[in-house]
């Protein structure tokens, strides 16, 4: 092959590469963020895209036949900014596809339709298992386990909430690992879940367990031994629970939902029960708010994948009983503003969590009913995005109405009131 | 795959059944335990085609001819004056949706447990035979640490 025609191919892969790595590299975060990270990436790209390159060139060398196929693509520009290359892509994109090459051409679409070798590369393999064990939902329980240790009436131990979070992170990574290795042809079917680590066979079977196990154990053993014996068993009790009832129940009955909303409510107790050591009434009701945030939040979620559910058999409220879908939805949202009232009963919270947090609770409910009556697509989103930062803010305002140890302990102890007001004056 | 490649190697997602393939490398001293290995992932690979293939099909071709069907009951045609395909509403489809489902309801109960007992078994076998190689490596380094 001549010599011209390797530094076109040069040139043009390089060209595709900027432009696919680029866009493959970034996380969908649909935030500001994302701009400063995009010229953040680019820095990277001049280190990454060379050895990607020298990769591809290797592989090029044996496959003959790519090369006189990228032939007819090669009158490409020299230059290697930015608007050029997309612009390149886009002549060889409408060049590639009338002919069925095995060009590693740029866009995540050729990428996917190339063979690819099934071993497992060292570099790619952290983004692999974040991916397998779907850290972003990981991350979300750990932080309502974080609130749940955060909401006790127990002074804040800084080594027993590292462990517990730990601990909580790590058997959430092992049960959604085992999810995935679970459902594989069902995921190949569904558009949302084509593309998971386990469906493209980056990972095998195997290394999916080995993984699973090695993330369970020590999290399991940590909560157990590090933190107490109550925790580590609804850790596993979690695990259990996701993994060999909610996986296979999503195929059989409807009732895969109600206990979703159990797996979903265990980490802030277990989160409490790490503070505390004990099952109370405090860990109940976190547990419960949890419990019925799940539902709008997820059946919202269901109303718009009916297609795929009913493709891929999945048996789910929204497809089979619209109706109560859209009730259950409705009449947890209320229930979201009756747990919220009884929290200062119970001594969590002062009288002002229900207050302030009516606002909230008023609004998710509205949005519920709007789904209720309409069920159309356009209320499904608007309850789904508002069940997505209606949570965080509900646990940010318990926390910030949280009753104070101190002040639990002075109503305790003192019977005469102008001797707990003269303790409260004097204590910060 | 290229032919020297001593790895399995996985393709495009397939167009009637979504799932990849994947091309079997067979190692020229394939033990017993391996080939059983490479058999049974290739039986469970052929079976979860065929199923996803038909199941696929029969949805596309039950879901147009529910289109079609309700499109003539309210008098219209397939296509409008402009040429584009008429749809119903996603609230007339749902219907299609929980019957489709109902009616595949037993056929996917079949499906889930022999594909539980085949991910499992082959699981199994791929741990066996990561066993057995990493024993082999094993010996081999300490007989070369030996001599």
């Amino acid at each position: 092959m001549s010599a011209a025609r390797r530094c076109c191919l040069l040139r043009a892969l390089a060209g595709f590469f900027v432009w696919r790595l680029r866009n493959t590299g970034i996380p969908q975060i649909p935030c500001r963020f994302v701009h400063l990270h995009r010229v953040a990436n680019d820095r990277l790209i001049t280190f990454q895209y060379f050895n990607f390159l020298k990769r591809m060139l290797q592989q090029l060398d044996q496959e003959k036949k790519v090369v006189y196929k990228i032939s007819p693509v090669s009158p490409v520009h020299q230059s290697w900014s930015e608007t050029s290359s997309r612009n390149e892509l886009r002549e060889v994109k409408s060049a590639a596809e009338t002919e069925d090459s095995v060009i590693p051409v740029g866009g995540e679409s050729r990428e996917d339709r190339r063979w690819k070798e099934m071993k497992v590369q060292l570099d790619d393999l952290p983004g692999i298992l974040a991916r397998l064990s779907k850290i972003k939902l990981t991350a979300l329980v750990v932080s309502t386990a974080s609130a749940g240790f955060a909401m006790a009436p127990v002074p804040f131990e800084l080594t027993c909430f590292l462990f517990t979070s730990l601990g909580t992170g790590l058997a959430s990574c092992a049960a959604n690992s085992i999810n995935q290795f679970f459902e594989v042809p069902f995921d190949s079917n569904m558009n949302r879940t084509k593309n998971r680590p386990l469906v493209r066979g980056q990972i095998s079977p195997l290394l999916a367990v080995c993984f699973a196990a090695s993330c369970g154990i020590p999290g399991i053993a940590l909560l157990t031994l590090g933190v107490n014996s109550l925790t580590g068993a609804l850790g596993a009790f979690n695990i259990f629970l996701y993994t060999c009832c909610y996986t296979p129940l999503k195929r059989m009955s409807i009732a895969n939902t109600w206990v979703g909303a159990v797996v979903g409510a265990i980490p802030p107790i277990m989160g409490w029960t790490a503070a505390t050591g004990s099952l109370d009434a405090g860990a109940l009701l976190l547990g419960g708010i949890l419990y019925s945030w799940q539902f709008p939040h997820f059946n919202a979620l269901s109303w718009g994948l009916r297609e795929e559910y009913s493709r891929g058999g999945y048996c789910m409220m929204s497809v089979t009983h619209p109706g109560l879908c859209r009730r259950v939805a409705l009449h947890h949202c209320f229930a979201l503003i009756g747990l919220s009232t009884v929290a200062p009963v119970l001594d969590i919270t002062t009288w002002t969590f229900p207050i302030i947090s009516l606002p909230i609770n008023l609004y998710i409910s509205y949005l519920g009913f709007r789904f209720y009556r309409d069920a159309d697509r356009s209320s499904s989103r608007k309850l789904f995005f508002c069940s997505l930062w209606h949570l965080p803010m509900l646990l940010l305002v318990m926390f910030t109405c949280k009753k104070s140890v101190l002040e639990k302990e002075d109503k305790g102890d003192l019977r005469g009131g102008s001797h707990e007001m003269a303790l409260e004056i004097r204590l910060p | 795959p290229p032919a020297h490649s001593h790895s399995d190697w996985i393709g495009p997602p397939d167009k009637h059944s979504n799932l990849r393939p994947i091309i079997f490398y067979v190692p020229p001293e394939e033990s017993a335990l391996e080939r059983r290995l490479r058999e049974a992932r290739q039986e469970a690979q052929a079976s979860n085609q065929r199923f996803w293939a038909r199941h696929n099909r029969a949805f596309r071709q039950e879901k147009e001819e529910f289109i079609y069907s309700r499109l003539k009951a309210k008098g219209l045609e397939m296509r409008d004056e402009s040429g584009q395909k008429a749809t119903l509403n996603a609230e007339e489809m749902a219907e299609f949706y929980k019957d489709f489902l109902t009616k595949n309801f037993k056929k996917h109960l079949q499906y889930n447990r022999d594909w539980y007992k085949r991910n499992f078994r082959i699981t199994f076998l791929m741990g066996q035979v990561a066993l057995v190689r990493a024993l082999r490596w094993l010996r081999r380094r300490k007989k070369s640490v030996e001599q």
